[in-house]
């Protein structure tokens, strides 16, 4: 007897209905598997561009301190790409494959990474507003309804919150030293505060996976409730180290126990997507030339195992 | 006689979770592997999959290299959220 294609959809709602994970070998849909092929490479790519625009100030870190702080926080962005390519590639596409995708513009990465970094505030406004976004995002997804994909997205969220802290902690330092260091914070924040909120995807009237998304599982929450949440989370935080959140419609609303907020600039979001960001050029030929320069790497690599095995 | 090859065993205990490691069996080849890994270490639901895989294909870091292997991540303590000092009455960090 053999299964039907309607048999193995059904086992396989059933499955994500009762909350249970769906594993590579398990019989999906299409559609999910290359939505989550999408979501996963978006992620990786992210993660892998996302070392950029803090990798700028490594050289000019301030101290021995905060540049062995800053290599450590790379390193991790490095390491999350690659456990987010591996899960990626359960789904059967092919690493090489995603990286070709990533440098032809086919596949995207999140648009907070084409925003310079003028600023070492940025450092640590970068730590606490950005990665704080991304925590917000990634901790539904560890129960996310692809089983490799929550596993990597424990391991994640296990090592940002030391990117959090780190840069709140470098802010703070600031805030306790000159005005014109205080200035500098303040400046930083005012660049990323938008960004930042636009990290968490268009409004969700205007995000068309979201809800497909939701009934699979991939995710937990609307772009719109993982916003609201963010902001909640960070005003207490943006009192306590004495800025100012750049939005002047920001307010509690006792009525909704939640903070009133203006909408971001989703003119300026989409142009960003489409490639017209401050850095967008500047980071995929970053990221094209690191692959081509580190050919004579991968190249040296193989022909040392073939030596090896002779 | 010959001896059947060593295979390690590697279960899935439930959707969502890691294969974990939970021991080794001898079997001729790889479908005996499998179904002798169920025999043996899944007789009380404790698996929904299962890996085997020839113990010689494992490559493993050596129990003497443990210091030259692992010191080098000894020293970074500020790879740790603790590290970081940030004051009690803010929230959510």
């Amino acid at each position: 007897m053999t299964v039907t294609e309607t048999e193995l959809a059904e086992h396989f709602e059933a499955t994500v209905a009762r909350g249970d994970r769906i594993e590579p070998r398990d019989w999906m849909p299409e559609a999910y598997r290359k939505t989550l092929i999408r979501q996963i490479a978006q992620h990786a790519h992210s993660e892998i561009i996302g070392m950029q625009p803090e990798g700028n100030w490594i050289s000019r870190a301030p101290s021995l301190r905060r540049k062995a702080i800053l290599l450590a926080k790379v390193q991790d962005e490095a390491g999350h790409g690659l456990y987010l390519y591996s899960a990626c590639e359960t789904l059967g596409t092919a690493r090489r494959e995603l990286t070709e995708k990533l440098l032809s513009g086919k596949q995207k990465y999140s648009s907070i990474f084409n925003y310079p970094t003028p600023s070492y505030a940025d450092v640590g406004t970068i730590g606490w507003l950005v990665d704080g976004a991304a925590i917000c995002n990634q901790v539904p997804l560890c129960r996310t309804s692809f089983g490799p994909y929550g596993r990597a997205m424990i391991r994640i969220c296990k090592e940002e919150s030391f990117h959090q802290r780190q840069g709140y902690e470098l802010l703070m330092t600031m805030m306790r030293g000159t005005e014109e260091q205080r200035a500098m914070v303040q400046e930083s924040v005012d660049r990323f505060w938008w960004p930042a909120l636009m990290m968490f995807g268009p409004p969700d009237d205007a995000s068309p996976h979201t809800g497909q998304s939701m009934a699979w599982g991939i995710k937990r929450n609307t772009n719109d409730e993982l916003r609201q949440k963010f902001v909640d989370m960070t005003v207490p935080q943006a009192r306590a180290l004495g800025v100012t959140l750049p939005d002047p419609e920001l307010r509690w609303n006792s009525e909704r126990r939640a903070h009133d907020f203006g909408e971001p600039d989703w003119d300026e979001f989409w142009a960003v997507v489409e490639g017209n960001g401050p850095c967008n050029a500047e980071r995929l030929d970053r990221r094209r030339r690191a692959h081509e320069d580190g050919a004579w790497v991968r190249d040296a690599a193989v022909a040392f195992a073939e030596e090896g095995a002779r | 006689m010959s001896e059947w090859p060593l295979y390690e065993v590697f279960l899935r205990g439930k959707r969502g979770l890691n294969h974990v490691h939970v021991g080794s069996l001898h079997a001729p080849d790889d479908r005996f592997a499998l179904m002798h890994a169920r025999d043996v270490y899944t007789r009380r639901n404790e698996g929904v999959s299962i890996w085997v895989v020839r113990a010689c294909e494992i490559t493993a870091s050596s129990p003497d290299e443990k210091d030259p292997m692992f010191a080098p991540s000894g020293d970074k303590v500020y790879r740790h959220p603790t590290f970081y000092d940030i004051p009690a009455h803010v929230p959510h960090l």
